[in-house]
């Protein structure tokens, strides 16, 4: 089965300017044929020992996925040309989990040296979840977390190890039926986190995964499940970057969020997918009485990201908050936007999307407020900003709005600008050159984002968007 | 209209170096020029605004620009500093004897000229401190420590009456006028400029503003800077005292003096210039000219 890839030979001259794109020599414990088939997904659940009810869970989401069309919206041209058949769907770098830095292996160290995790692990991790490929490699938990009973696994041990917790949950929140992506992800579904905190447990200290894509032509389809008890609170911290290679990657990944009564759930995400990515991911939420739920998304990187995150407001007083950022260049088209369903009195959200296209690029808001009836006192805004670095880059904003309610307040403002000339003369009277310039306004651009995140988030996004920045001024 | 050609000034070649230091074999004396204007004309989408400037500013000078709304003293200050909507379409700026025409506005500044906008722009999401420290870093081309920028601000912020609270605003962004003219004092003081243009810096500040901001210009002003100090109202020539005055109208400077032209202009109003006859205006033209 370990089939061993030939590489193609210009890979190196491929995204040569990407920061990230550098490829570690490929040493795997198992990686599965090409393509999708009852067999396969038989043989993935068999491989990690699973419960009879998860494999028939797989397989079921399976012939979903096989019935289900493809969405007639997003970007229908790009999602056409993913050819199912030409995937790995899943692939298990090696027999053990690292428990500690020792333990992991070589290649892989070197691969989280250059992407700076352990400094960031001696920093302030509370517990690293690293996913190398589709499995789990590193993962610790910081003493104080477990005293507190948090658990803070990834998704395959979660299962393990707490099983009617995660059966209780797992597909509760997204359906394998919900869409396309979230059956595919259901049936082959591999790492991603667990996190469970206890009733009243506040985690001061956000839990950081690191997502890395390291095959040509391998899915990667984690699976995180997130359940807050009453009370407690949360903040989850995704980062993802991925080397460039010279055929596209698919990446649909299934996140579903549980806040019950009163409970807090922050979950920020930061993508620099390599260019020719497809991220297709799910990400739901639900907000139980007096519960907050915010998703804070940064999209950078990637050929096509359809991301939507959600929260489903089913408590009365619950809030939701979506605020993301997307910036897309040459031949990129970063779909992304935010629904909010409220389905109880007195419950609020608020939306805040900015999308920056340059180079030809393409931003799109796509965004969906819901008030059903009987859900009254409803608060909802909307609020979506793009910023056009030149004239042959595109946005477009499609917000929907349903409501079945009279009593409520909804405020809906879209803006679309270009970078100012005048602001452009005014910072570069001062001696900045056109590119410093640029990076500086559209630094400002994202700074309602950027000042959500912590500081090393931010000064890395910061540094990504000058790199995206160099060269495309002139 | 014809395109005279003047004499190159000679007995100098200053280069113009990164960060405003002077070659060491380079002596420069009092009368050189920082700043020769000849005869320009700009237009600003195909519309002519400036029809023949002429204008000599010697190194230390402070000059006064002044001349009714709409007359081009902010066409002239735009074009100083680079902006590309200003088309120089005949004519020369000299600046230490380099012309300046095909010089983007980042290496103006980098080379010691500052413009004080008279409508500073808001830039949303940019901290006023992230922005002065890199402008003080391009001007310079050396990174100040963290400490010694903090120390220089202060003492500048000082002079001007600004508060801590400023730094961590965003540029302009919801500004006073007052506010925002502090602001271009502030970076001016910091980027150390050789040729300053004060573009209409007094408006919008009321009296107690306008002393602590004229201040800061007059706590600058010496051998190693030269101001052009563009103004509608005679006001602020009450607190910084130029050498030389100049009336602009119709895009040309049509009558130049010592700094009792100011008041004569404060008693008597613009029409009076009008009505000068054509010889003044020549009499302008070879003052500014004059080495």
């Amino acid at each position: 089965m370990a089939a061993e890839l030939t590489k193609p030979a210009d890979i190196r001259s491929i995204g040569a300017d990407y920061k990230y794109g550098f490829r570690d020599e490929e040493k795997y414990a198992f990686k599965s044929g090409r393509g999708l088939t009852p067999e396969i997904v038989a043989k993935i659940s068999q491989m990690k020992g699973e419960p009879e009810w998860m494999l028939k869970f797989r397989l079921k989401a399976l012939e979903t996925f096989l019935k289900k069309p493809m969405p007639r919206w997003g970007n229908s041209e790009l999602l056409d040309a993913i050819d199912f058949q030409n995937i790995y769907y899943y692939i298990k770098p090696s027999e053990k989990q690292g428990k500690n830095w020792d333990e992991v292996p070589e290649g892989i160290k070197k691969t989280f040296d250059r992407l700076g995790i352990p400094e960031a692990e001696r920093k302030f991790l509370a517990g690293v979840t690293a996913q190398y490929e589709s499995e789990v490699v590193y993962h610790s938990i910081r003493e104080d977390l477990e005293k507190q009973g948090v658990i803070f696994l990834d998704m395959d041990s979660g299962l393990r190890e707490h099983e009617e917790i995660v059966r209780e949950h797992f597909g509760k929140v997204i359906p394998p039926a919900d869409n396309k992506f979230a059956a595919l992800n259901s049936a082959v579904w591999s790492g991603g986190s667990f996190v469970w905190v206890p009733p009243g447990v506040k985690v001061e200290i956000p839990l950081q995964a690191y997502f890395r894509i390291n095959a040509e032509n391998m899915g990667q389809f984690e699976r995180t499940l997130i359940i807050a008890e009453p009370g407690s609170y949360v903040h989850y911290i995704e980062g993802c970057t991925a080397p460039i290679y010279s055929s596209d990657s698919l990446h649909s990944a299934v996140v579903e969020l549980i806040a019950k009564k009163g409970a807090h759930i922050r979950y920020t995400t930061i993508q620099n997918w390599s260019k020719n990515v497809y991220n297709l991911v799910t990400k739901r939420a639900v907000a139980h009485e007096d519960a907050k739920i915010e998703w804070v998304d940064g999209n950078l990187g990637s050929k096509l990201t359809m991301k939507y995150p959600s929260v489903y407001l089913v408590g009365p007083r619950a809030h939701g908050e979506v605020l993301s950022v997307a910036l897309a260049g040459g031949e990129q088209h970063q779909d992304a936007g935010a629904k909010m369903v409220h389905a109880a009195p007195d419950t609020s959200s608020i939306i805040t999307s900015k999308s920056i296209s340059k180079d030809g690029g393409r931003a799109t808001y796509r965004g969906l407020v819901k008030v059903y009836k009987n859900a009254t006192n409803v608060k909802s805004s909307v609020r979506c900003d793009a910023l056009l670095l030149d004239e042959k880059s595109r946005s477009d904003t499609y917000p929907t709005m349903e409501v079945d309610e009279q009593q409520v307040t909804i405020e809906h403002e879209a803006t679309v600008s270009r970078v100012g000339e005048e602001q452009l003369f005014y910072l570069m009277s001062r001696g900045l050159t056109a590119a410093e310039a640029t990076t500086l306004i559209v630094n400002g651009f994202f700074e309602p984002f950027t000042k959500e995140l912590p500081l090393e988030y931010a000064v890395e996004l910061n540094r990504l968007i000058q790199l995206e920045m160099e060269g495309s001024v002139g | 209209m014809p395109n005279f050609n003047f004499p190159a000034a000679a007995g100098w070649q200053a280069k113009i170096v990164p960060g405003g230091r002077r070659l060491p074999n380079e002596t420069m004396s009092q009368t050189k020029p920082i700043l020769a204007i000849k005869n320009l004309h700009v237009s600003v989408e195909d519309k002519e605004i400036l029809k023949g400037v002429s204008l000599t500013i010697n190194a230390g000078e402070v000059h006064a620009l002044m001349g009714r709304t709409g007359s081009g003293k902010s066409t002239l200050s735009y074009t100083l500093m680079g902006h590309p909507r200003y088309k120089v379409t005949a004519g020369q700026i000299l600046y230490k004897g380099e012309d300046l025409t095909a010089m983007p506005a980042d290496a103006r500044a980098r080379a010691g000229i500052y413009l004080a906008f008279q409508y500073p722009v808001a830039i949303p999401g940019v901290s006023v401190s992230n922005f002065l420290r890199a402008a003080v870093k391009a001007r310079r081309g050396t990174e100040l420590t963290i400490k010694e920028f903090r120390k220089e601000l202060r003492e500048q912020m000082n002079r001007l009456e600004m508060k801590d609270d400023f730094l961590s605003r965003y540029i302009n962004d919801g500004f006073s006028g007052g506010e925002k003219k502090r602001l271009e004092i502030l970076q001016m003081s910091l980027l150390k400029p050789e040729l300053a243009v004060l573009d209409e810096t007094d408006s919008g500040l009321d009296i107690d503003a306008l002393k602590t901001v004229a201040g800061g210009i007059n706590a600058m002003t010496g051998p190693d800077l030269s101001v052009l100090l563009i103004t509608h109202y005679q006001r602020i020539l009450n607190y910084i005292t130029p050498q030389f005055v100049h009336v602009m109208q119709e895009g040309r400077i049509v009558l130049s003096g010592g700094s009792e032209l100011a008041h004569e202009l404060e008693a008597r109003g613009y029409d009076w210039v009008t009505q000068e006859p054509a010889a003044t205006t020549d009499a302008a033209v070879a003052q500014a000219l004059a080495p």
